[in-house]
Formats: C-alpha cells, sequence, structure tokens
C-alpha cells in the first residue's frame, strides 16, 4: 500500500493472471438479464446493489486477428485514437467529462475484441451511454492525432515488449506458432507495420468494424434492466446497423513438427522455458474438449498444491515455478501451454527434461480422481469469491459474448466444469498435448547453453 | 492474453492509498474480549469474509546489514505452521478454499484472509497456526530463499525496478526507506532462521496490530475469532524507533542498460499524512500526473508530444518521510527532452498554479471517484486498514470529501511553491539516455 511501486507491473499482473482469470471465470448466480436493441446491440445487465456505482463495458468484435496482413496493430492503434474525439465532444474532452464526474475509465484490445469500459456513481450512467455511444460512430482525428498517437504507441511497444527479453520471446513463440493465422501477430503490431499505417487504413477499419450490430453493451452494478433498456435506446439504439466486414482468418496447416524458438540475450538474468500445443477452444469446438482442459490447467497448475509446482518445486526441487495454461475463449484454436523457471543452481536443460518428464508422466498415467476434485473444489470457490468484483464479472460476460458464446453457455459453465471425469481430462490431454507438435520457446543469458 | 491497457490502470492504483468511500455507513469499531480494535462492516450480500490486517513496522525493522528479513517471511508464514509442515498447511488451505496472503511493506507488514464464511472457524485457525507458530522447515525456506534470488534477478534486468532501488537508495541514504524491501542477493543469500523467528517475535505484536474486516458476519461472531487468531501474540515487541527523515534531492543519475526505452524516476521531499497542507498536495498532485487520461503532465508530454506511453505522479506519505516520485519511459534519443518537458511544466505550475478548471476537475475527480473505491468487500477492507494506519477516525469516510473540497487556489500555489523545485529534483534515469547530464548531489 504505502510501498513504492514497479513502473510496470500491468503487464506482468496481466500475463500471469491469465490461467487462473480463464478457468475461474463464469457463472448463472451472477444474476445477468439480457435484451437486444433494434439495431442488433446486445445488451447485458449484471446487478450488484451493495455499492451505488455501475460500470459500462462496450466490447467490439474485432481484434488484432481481424487485421490484414501488413496492417498489424491496427485495431489497437484505432482504440488509442477512439479518446481522440468526436464532432459534438472534440479534442479529448471525452476523458475530461468522465473524471469531471469522478470516473474512471480505460480500454484494451486483445485478438478477438476489443474493449472501452468506465467506471462511474450510478447516477452518471446516462452520461458515459451517451459519450460511448457517440463515438461509435462520430469519431472524428486529424492527421496530426495519428503521428503523435503513433509515437505513443512506438513508446508503449518499448515498454512492453522492447525493453523485455521474455516479452521478446513469447512474441517469437506465437509466430512460430501461427504460421499463417493471424494469431500470430502481436497485437499491438510489429514496429515496422505500425511505422506504415496511414490515418486512412484507421478511418477504414473504423468504418467496417465499429457498428452496434457488431457490439455487446455490458452494464454492471447498482441498476436494473429496467432501467438500463430506455437509456440504452435512447443513446445506443439511435444508431442505425450497418454492413460489418467479414472475420477473415487464414487457417493454419497442421503442426506436424516440433519448433524450437531459442533466445539469448545478455539482459535475460534468468533461463525459462514455455512449451505449447494447438488446442481446441469453446467457440472452435468440441466444447467438452474445452472444459476438460479448463480442468486439466488447473489440476496442474491452479495452486501451490497442484500438480506441477509440487512435483517440480517441492519435491523435485528442480524449478522456482512451473505451472500450466489453457486460453478458453479464442474465436479460432488457441494454445494449451506449459512454462517452467529453473530452481537457483539449476540448468535451462536439467529444467526442460523435468517438464518433459511430467509430461509424459501425465500422458501415461493420467490425473487422479482427487486431483479433479480438488481442482473442482477450487474453481467453486474461485466463483463465490469472483462475485465480489462486478467489474471482474462484467469482464467475463463481455470477453465470452464477443468471442461468440451465448449467455446460456457462459452460465452453464460450473455445471459443465461439476460434470468433467477424469477420464474426459485424460482423453484430452493425449489428444491435444502430443509430444513433437509443439513448439518450445527458451530463454538463455547469454553464453547459456541450449538443449 | 496480452491485453493492452492505457496507463490509468497504473495511476489508480498510486491514489487508491489515499481516498476512501462512499458506502460509509455501518461502521462498526469494537474491542474484542482480549482487548483487540477491530473495525467492521457487515455485508450479508455474498456468503464471503474479508479481514485485513498490518502490524506497524514491517521491513523497516530489517537489520541496515541485513535486508529482506520481513519480506522473506511474508512468503514462509503459509509453508507450515504447528503441526503441519508445508504440503500439510497448504493442502489445508487448498480444501478449505481459504486465502491467507502476507505483504512485507516499508511501515508495516501486511496479512489478509478470505474465507467461505461455511469454512471461517478453520480459516482463523490456520491464520494463528501461520502468526503464531511458522515452523521455517529447510525445505521451504530454502525454496523460497531460491525465489527471492530469482527475483531479485529478474528485476535486475528490469529498468524500472532498477531506477526505482537507485532512486529510493539515493532519497535515504542510511535510513531504512533507502534499502531494498526484497532484500539484496547477498542479504538474502544469508538469512538465517533464527532471524526469521527472530522477525516473528519482534513483529507480531498486540500494540501495534490493526485490524478490520467485511463480510457476512457480525461482532459477536466476529470478536472471538479475531481473537483466535491474535490473543495469544505477544503485548509487545521490538522498539520502533525509526527516525523522521527528509528526501535528498539535486541529484541526476544514469545507469547504463542496453535498452531501447530509457526509464525515468524524478522526484522530490514530499508530504506527511498529517500537514495542514496534505489535501492541497493531493489535489496539486492530481492536477499535475496522479491519475486518470487529463493531468498536465499526462497532456504535455504524452497527448502534445508523444514522448511517452506512461507519465505520472504519486505522494507517498510515509510514517517517517514524506515523497513525491514520478515515473515516465521514453525512448533513449528523447529522455533529455522529456525531462526538460517535465521540468517546465512543474516550473509553470510554480510560477502561476493551476487554472481554475484544472482546479475543480481534479476536485471532482478526486471526490466523485470516492465510491468506486469502496464497491467490493477487499476494497473497503483495504481502505479501513489504511484509515486506521494514518490514524485517521472512523468518521473519515464522511469528511474526506469536504477536506478536498475545501483546498482554494492559494492553497495549491502555496503547496507547489513549497514541494515543487524543478531544477533540484532527483532524476534516475536507466537506459541509454541522450541529453541527460549526471551530476553529483549538491
Amino acid at each position: 500500500m504505502h510501498r513504492l511501486p514497479r513502473l510496470i507491473p500491468v503487464l506482468l499482473l496481466l500475463v500471469l493472471a491469465l490461467p487462473a482469470q480463464s478457468v475461474s471465470a463464469r457463472a448463472g448466480m451472477f444474476g445477468a438479464e439480457s435484451f437486444t436493441l433494434e439495431n442488433g446491440m446486445e445488451v447485458v445487465v449484471i446487478p450488484d446493489h451493495r455499492a451505488p456505482v455501475v460500470t459500462q463495458m462496450v466490447w467490439y468484435k474485432v481484434g488484432s486477428a481481424d487485421e490484414t496482413a501488413g496492417k498489424n496493430g491496427l485495431a489497437h492503434f484505432l482504440e488509442h485514437l477512439m479518446f481522440k474525439g468526436t464532432e459534438t465532444t472534440p479534442d479529448g474532452e471525452f476523458s475530461y467529462i468522465v473524471a469531471r464526474n469522478g470516473g474512471t475509465e480505460n480500454a484494451f484490445t486483445s485478438y478477438d475484441y476489443t474493449a472501452y469500459f468506465q467506471n462511474v456513481a450510478a447516477d452518471r450512467l446516462e452520461l458515459v451511454m451517451g459519450l460511448e455511444a457517440e463515438r461509435m460512430t462520430g469519431l472524428v482525428i486529424s492527421d496530426e492525432d495519428v503521428e503523435t498517437e503513433r509515437q505513443v504507441i512506438l513508446e508503449e511497444r518499448r515498454m512492453r515488449t522492447d525493453n523485455n527479453p521474455s516479452a521478446i520471446l513469447s512474441e517469437q513463440v506465437r509466430a512460430a506458432q501461427y504460421y499463417i493465422h493471424s494469431y500470430g501477430w502481436p497485437v499491438i503490431g510489429w514496429n515496422h507495420e505500425i511505422e506504415g499505417l496511414t490515418h486512412q487504413d484507421v478511418v477504414d477499419f473504423y468504418r467496417a468494424h465499429y457498428a452496434p450490430n457488431n457490439a455487446i453493451l455490458v452494464i454492471a452494478g447498482d441498476v436494473t434492466l429496467d432501467e438500463v433498456r430506455p437509456l440504452a435506446e435512447a443513446t445506443f439504439g439511435r444508431i442505425p446497423a450497418a454492413e460489418v466486414a467479414p472475420r477473415v482468418r487464414a487457417g493454419d496447416p497442421p503442426q506436424s513438427a516440433a519448433r524450437r524458438v531459442v533466445m539469448e540475450d545478455p539482459r535475460a538474468a534468468q533461463p525459462s522455458i514455455q512449451m505449447s500445443y494447438m488446442a481446441p477452444t469453446h467457440v472452435t469446438g468440441p466444447s467438452e474438449t474445452a472444459y476438460a482442459l479448463e480442468a486439466l490447467a488447473e489440476v496442474l497448475s491452479g495452486s501451490t498444491t497442484s500438480r506441477l509446482y509440487r512435483d517440480l518445486v517441492v519435491d523435485k526441487g528442480i524449478a522456482a515455478s512451473a505451472g500450466a495454461w489453457y486460453d478458453s475463449d479464442a474465436l479460432d484454436p488457441s494454445r494449451f501451454g506449459f512454462w517452467i523457471v529453473p530452481a537457483d543452481g539449476r540448468t535451462a536443460e536439467e529444467a526442460e527434461a523435468a517438464l518433459r518428464a511430467g509430461i509424459a508422466t501425465l500422458l501415461a498415467d493420467g490425473i487422479t480422481q482427487e486431483e479433479l476434485d480438488r481442482a473442482k473444489t477450487r474453481m467453486a470457490a474461485d466463483l463465490i469469491y469472483a462475485r465480489d468484483s462486478v467489474s471482474s464479472i462484467a469482464n467475463w460476460y463481455g470477453a465470452s459474448l464477443a468471442v461468440g458464446l451465448s449467455i446460456e453457455e457462459i452460465e452453464a459453465w460450473p455445471e459443465k466444469i461439476a460434470e468433467v471425469t477424469v477420464e474426459q481430462v485424460n482423453q484430452a490431454a493425449r489428444e491435444i498435448i502430443v509430444p513433437g507438435t509443439e513448439v518450445t520457446g527458451v530463454l538463455l543469458p547469454q553464453g547459456g547453453d541450449d538443449a | 492474453m496480452l491485453k493492452l491497457m492505457k496507463p490509468a490502470v497504473l495511476l489508480v492504483i498510486a491514489v487508491l492509498a489515499f481516498a476512501a468511500p462512499a458506502r460509509a455507513e455501518g461502521i462498526e469499531t469494537f474491542t474484542t474480549p482480549a482487548g483487540i480494535e477491530v473495525w467492521l462492516k457487515s455485508e450479508p450480500t455474498i456468503p464471503i469474509l474479508a479481514l485485513d490486517f498490518a502490524f506497524r513496522g514491517g521491513a523497516s525493522l530489517d537489520p541496515a546489514d541485513r535486508p529482506g528479513i520481513a519480506n522473506m517471511v511474508s512468503g514462509l508464514l503459509d509453508e507450515g505452521a504447528g503441526d503441519l509442515d508445508s504440503k500439510a498447511f497448504q493442502d489445508r488451505l487448498d480444501e478449505l478454499s481459504v486465502q491467507l496472503s502476507f505483504d512485507a511493506g516499508r511501515d508495516e507488514f501486511h496479512g489478509g484472509l478470505t474465507t467461505l464464511i461455511e469454512n471461517q472457524d478453520e480459516a482463523f485457525e490456520l491464520l494463528r497456526l501461520a502468526l503464531n507458530e511458522p515452523r521455517f522447515d529447510p525445505e521451504p525456506v530454502e525454496r523460497i530463499r531460491g525465489q527471492i534470488l530469482i527475483s531479485l534477478r529478474s528485476a535486475a534486468e528490469d529498468p524500472n525496478a532498477v531506477a526505482w532501488d537507485a532512486f529510493t537508495a539515493a532519497a535515504f541514504p542510511d535510513h531504512p526507506y533507502g534499502r531494498p524491501v526484497d532484500g539484496t542477493e547477498e542479504s538474502v543469500a544469508e538469512i538465517t532462521d533464527a532471524e526469521l523467528h527472530g522477525f516473528v517475535t519482534d513483529a507480531f505484536a498486540r500494540d501495534r496490530l490493526i485490524v478490520a474486516a467485511v463480510g457476512a458476519i457480525d461482532a459477536a461472531t466476529l470478536a472471538p475469532l479475531v481473537d483466535k487468531a491474535f490473543a495469544g501474540l505477544p503485548a509487545t515487541g521490538a522498539t520502533l524507533d525509526v527516525p523522521d527523515v527528509t528526501a535528498q534531492a539535486g541529484k541526476v543519475e544514469v545507469i547504463d542498460m542496453d535498452v531501447p526505452q530509457s526509464a525515468i524516476a524524478f522526484g522530490l521531499p514530499g508530504i506527511s499524512r498529517d500537514d495542514p497542507d496534505f489535501y492541497a498536495a493531493f489535489v496539486l498532485n492530481k492536477a499535475l500526473g496522479g491519475g486518470g487520461l487529463n493531468t498536465r503532465l499526462f497532456e504535455e508530454v504524452r497527448k502534445k508530444r508523444g514522448l511517452v506511453y506512461s507519465v505520472g505522479t504519486y505522494l507517498y506519505p510515509y510514517e517517517h518521510a514524506g515523497l513525491w516520485l514520478g515515473s515516465a519511459g521514453t525512448q533513449n534519443a528523447r529522455a533529455g527532452e522529456t525531462l526538460d518537458v517535465i521540468r517546465d511544466v512543474l516550473a509553470d505550475v510554480v510560477e502561476n498554479g493551476i487554472s481554475q478548471t484544472e482546479l475543480d476537475d481534479a476536485k471532482a475527480y478526486l471526490t466523485g471517484s470516492f465510491p468506486l473505491q469502496l464497491s467490493s468487500n477487499a476494497g473497503i477492507a483495504s481502505m479501513l486498514v489504511t484509515m486506521q494506519v494514518d490514524r485517521l477516525g472512523a468518521d473519515y469516510l464522511e469528511q474526506r470529501n469536504s477536506y478536498i473540497d475545501a483546498v482554494t487556489p492559494e492553497d495549491v500555489q502555496r503547496v507547489a511553491a513549497r514541494l515543487l523545485d524543478p531544477d533540484n529534483m532527483l532524476v534516475v534515469v536507466t537506459g541509454r539516455p541522450e541529453g541527460v547530464t549526471p551530476s553529483v548531489a549538491n
């Protein structure tokens, strides 16, 4: 609380928080209700009357994976420019109005979606709905805005990626995983492509993708659906539906050879290894496999009692940390991954061998009923704890809906997870984790040895 | 996975330490049979309980030649206690879905317990064991030591972390605040079992304990649980004798690192929490660089010139020193220019103050956003501890916005002249900055 802040905790938090978030996500216990405006915009209301505040989130079903080759970084560039202004609210006045009304706001871009949000007192909801609706189609940007913001984004890239060897490696591993599919491109964009994006590129992308029928409104907090409906009709409801560009993504060929990405960097004080396999999602299906893989990730990596930490860190002492993750909610095939950081005094080769041995044991012997039961208990408790943060719940609904899942699917999650069997988990593991089809990323301090 | 966020997320974090709530009504303060004061907000909606607590002292109790003990203890309390070894203790937490957390701060050692109401008795028993009977068995001690060493090495490759460590070392030479809370590779390698046990005896005492809870529980039920966890601790601990100190400034330091972006830390002596001008400084800091996408620095450094992605300033009213500090990151070629713009902004504020609009906007944001911090049980529990740490009354929740509203343009100008000295800042830059000339302290 009173500690000096590290300057960039955000990225770390996001990367570290990912596995937990992707498995603990959803439930019907949150009382969400929904309706659809005449123009096709879906509206979800999640009531929580503990405090007189609300969160508004607008999710656009467009992300970096919807960019065209050579224009990487466009979705994120547009997200930055969305704060510049409209005819009626020019010159960055948007953020001033939100702040003057005691609101906090932000936005983020991912592979499959782009989202904007504000947290405000409940009586200011109409105001921020009006502002958000206005910039859905009324954005006005100048050449100067584009040039200044380009510099800001290049600084953002330096801060997040270029200053950080682990981030550079992760980017390269992703590029090696997807030969063709746009999931292989970084959300923020490659430097040379950010430098080449034009004013017209941004405007074209905006016109092609930003429309009420391509967006989801999530309102969470001290409101009811009956209060939200007239406000939504009077703001977003006035925007006509428009033709939206299709989401065209090229598919990858089968991954029939192991790929290895090795990076030596004098800045890397510590070796680390990551390994990832292509995996289906709830959207691509089969969903049974996705539920089983979520349970598997929790069994392997949900807590310090989970298999990988206990085996590799506590019992064998080979690793300082080890775990697994799974991105269950992507529009197209995603990844199931592992990581390991060797313990003090252990080498990268030892750590990698131990991780591979752990994976081999998993595939040979499978998980136990006790492991699965523990994982399910944790996931059920996490759902209850999640209710303390209504904005997180809004996040889960929005992210799931934006990739095309339905509210029914979201709310069936606890039930589906409870039904997962040991056999399903073991079958999914053997189907997805096929040695020889993985991408391995190795980060070494300069002069280190690769296996 | 990679979610790109604007820096507001970052800036808001710093503000959280000060602002407080609108869900003020219903804060109960009571004393347990064992004499422990507890602040409680009953919140029946969700069947969970969040307990937050702090012991004054924290990492400032670490010996000068052995920083990192408090931090290492914070990593080991849930790694075995009483009859339960590390695995058994972790298994128990897991079975009960109890979340225990500990964190060594500069002035306090913080702890948190989150539990489902149905498991509250067992949860408090585990907390009692962790605080009263930690084992520090060899396996977890060496494992956690190794993890800390690795995180220290990772921090040494992070230009921002390096800049901050150098900044605090230069700001507070020969003072606990100048030492790294997480320790150094040398000190962490040497920490002994006796030192770990010694810290527990010195630090966990009832005379420095602060407790707050939020959840589906009433005072009568909570009081014996609190006593179960804390009543067995000694009445007093080690003397807390950290001297008051003024942060050193007037120095520019460059730390060479081969990275494309320079990490810049800048700052000056700040203001203490009980200073009559604290709220004026709080408002000034907000207008200058403290949160949101519309501060003076954000406007001049990012929006107008595209020099940075992130620029922000923070007020840190430590127990024994005030600190005002800021951060920015820019490509090496423009580091000097960025610092010049920052200095110009400060100079302008010292000379001309901030506009009435800026003042009104800052106050509106600080007062209007206050309820947002009290929208979760966890947020309220944290606030109730902070209020006690800062020696504020339980009525602070109602009074706080009136303190902010009372700040006048003259107050802001006075405090700007008092605090902001653009040509005398302490500046640390990590990278290969151009246009930055290292100096020596004057």
